[in-house]
């Protein structure tokens, strides 16, 4: 990864903090937060996971396709930097995956990314006082070390990540994060039920499917989850999406 | 399609196998006593299952006075947990929290019972004493919940015994394509979609993450029902 633009990073802050003003949707909003993320280096891209109360990691937001799969394969294997940055609490900062350290520390991540065409992958825990809920990997094609104030950058905008979870923000109950958390969880699920859903109906892609309800989303200017809601209770009442060949 | 609970209707096997689990969880998370509600998409109440009949009274309560952390984790599709009964419990359920109160409860945790859009019920968890479940306890609770839902979707078919058709890790993205496109495919709702694709992978003895695999993939095509 190259060095942080400092253009773009204010860009991120301004966006993050208009987000965070009004009620929001947390999965849309970890999607954006990955996205420009990812925009902040020229080579890079960004995948976002969150933990559940048994401390099990689920994929959440990824800036690209590669870049979910590469995220999910650490869930499967429970091993990459994802996974170590997430139970060790502090970044793991990697500099080059073809490197035999790499190898020995993930064997079956370090030539899986390889192969799947990066070089280099940096993760950050998502903290939340004294609790880690989660983690943010950055994934470079190109062998690239991270300055420490990159870093301090990328970790920050992780934290933000963390903040966001907890929408009501001045509240200081601990069981808001129990309670934010498996509601974010299970609207992710919504949406994968309602990409199946579009799918089977138009006999199109899960992927061009999950293009119609977003591209719904924005031009009706709601929310992705709730349109995924309506697709799975109460399809009818969606024409533009249920009648076959309105793409 | 706006019932989306019709797919779990339980039988009386599945009432009993509730009860037992409630007592289980009782246990598990030092609880005066848990219980299951089963609820249609409007938050019509169903059918409570709990650990004993005096938690049983507690468990309806909510649905005689309309109000309560059940029917808000049902409605808000999340937990509602609340660690204390006070002050702030009264303004926001006054005709609940006094009666419950009375029982002697001082904190309840509720748990949607649910998969996606999906929605099944709730699970409650009722404490004498005030203060949050602990971190563990929260798991083991979360656990229970997910055993609590594949019991209502497995219950009114006893034919499919105890066979275990889930895999122990998450199965994630395909699973719930598969039962988004099973719903179309059969003209049902979301939680009859479920219970069919449970019910195939019982039928055909293999593993629910093949079925869905299978499903999204195209090679798997379910058959509607023109009973």
């Amino acid at each position: 990864m190259t060095t942080v633009s400092a253009e773009r990073l204010a860009k991120v802050f301004v966006e993050v903090a208009d987000s965070l003003v009004d009620e929001f949707d947390l999965i849309e909003f970890l999607q954006m937060l990955a996205d420009r993320v990812a925009g902040l280096a020229d080579d890079a891209t960004v995948g976002i996971l969150l933990a559940d109360p048994k401390r099990q990691l689920h994929f959440m937001a990824a800036s690209d396709e590669t870049t979910k799969f590469l995220e999910l394969f650490q869930l499967r294997e429970q091993d990459g930097p994802c996974v170590d940055a997430f139970h060790g609490g502090k970044p793991v900062i990697n500099t080059d995956l073809t490197a035999t350290a790499a190898t020995a520390r993930w064997p079956q991540f370090a030539p899986h990314a390889v192969t799947a065409g990066f070089r280099s992958v940096h993760a950050f825990p998502l903290r939340l006082r004294q609790e880690i809920i989660g983690v943010m990997g950055l994934f470079g094609n190109t062998v690239g070390d991270l300055g420490d104030s990159d870093v301090q950058i990328v970790q920050a905008l992780a934290d933000v990540a963390a903040i966001s979870v907890l929408q009501e923000r001045t509240i200081q109950r601990a069981e808001i994060l129990t309670e934010q958390l498996q509601g974010a969880l299970n609207s992710r699920i919504v949406i994968e039920q309602a990409k199946g859903a579009i799918a089977q109906t138009h006999g199109i892609s899960v992927d061009a499917a999950f293009q119609m309800i977003r591209g719904y989303a924005r031009r009706t200017n709601r929310r992705l989850g709730d349109v995924a809601q309506t697709v799975v209770t109460d399809l009818a009442s969606l024409p533009e999406l249920a009648a076959p060949g309105s793409r | 399609m706006d019932h989306e609970a019709n797919g779990a209707r339980p039988g009386r096997g599945a009432v009993s196998r509730l009860q037992v689990l409630c007592a289980d969880a009782t246990r598990k998370l030092s609880a005066a006593g848990v219980g299951v509600s089963v609820m249609a998409a409007d938050g019509v109440h169903g059918m409570a299952a709990a650990s004993d009949p005096a938690t049983e009274r507690i468990e309806e309560l909510q649905f005689t006075f309309g109000e309560g952390p059940c029917v808000d984790a049902f409605a808000s599709r999340r937990p509602v947990l609340i660690t204390d009964l006070d002050h702030e419990a009264m303004l926001r359920w006054p005709a609940y929290t006094p009666a419950v109160h009375e029982a002697g409860i001082r904190a309840v945790f509720a748990f949607p019972l649910q998969v996606g859009a999906a929605r099944l019920g709730v699970l409650d968890v009722f404490r004498t004493h005030a203060g949050p479940l602990s971190r563990d306890e929260l798991g083991q609770a979360i656990t229970i919940s997910e055993r609590a839902v594949t019991t209502l979707l497995d219950g009114q078919d006893q034919a499919h015994g105890e066979r275990d058709i889930d895999d122990a890790i998450d199965q994630g993205a395909p699973l719930w394509q598969a039962q988004g496109m099973v719903m179309v495919m059969l003209g049902v709702t979301l939680a009859e979609a479920l219970v069919r694709l449970r019910a195939h992978a019982y039928t055909t003895d293999r593993h629910l993450s093949e079925v869905a695999a299978d499903i999204v993939a195209g090679r798997l095509h379910l058959k509607r029902d023109h009973s």
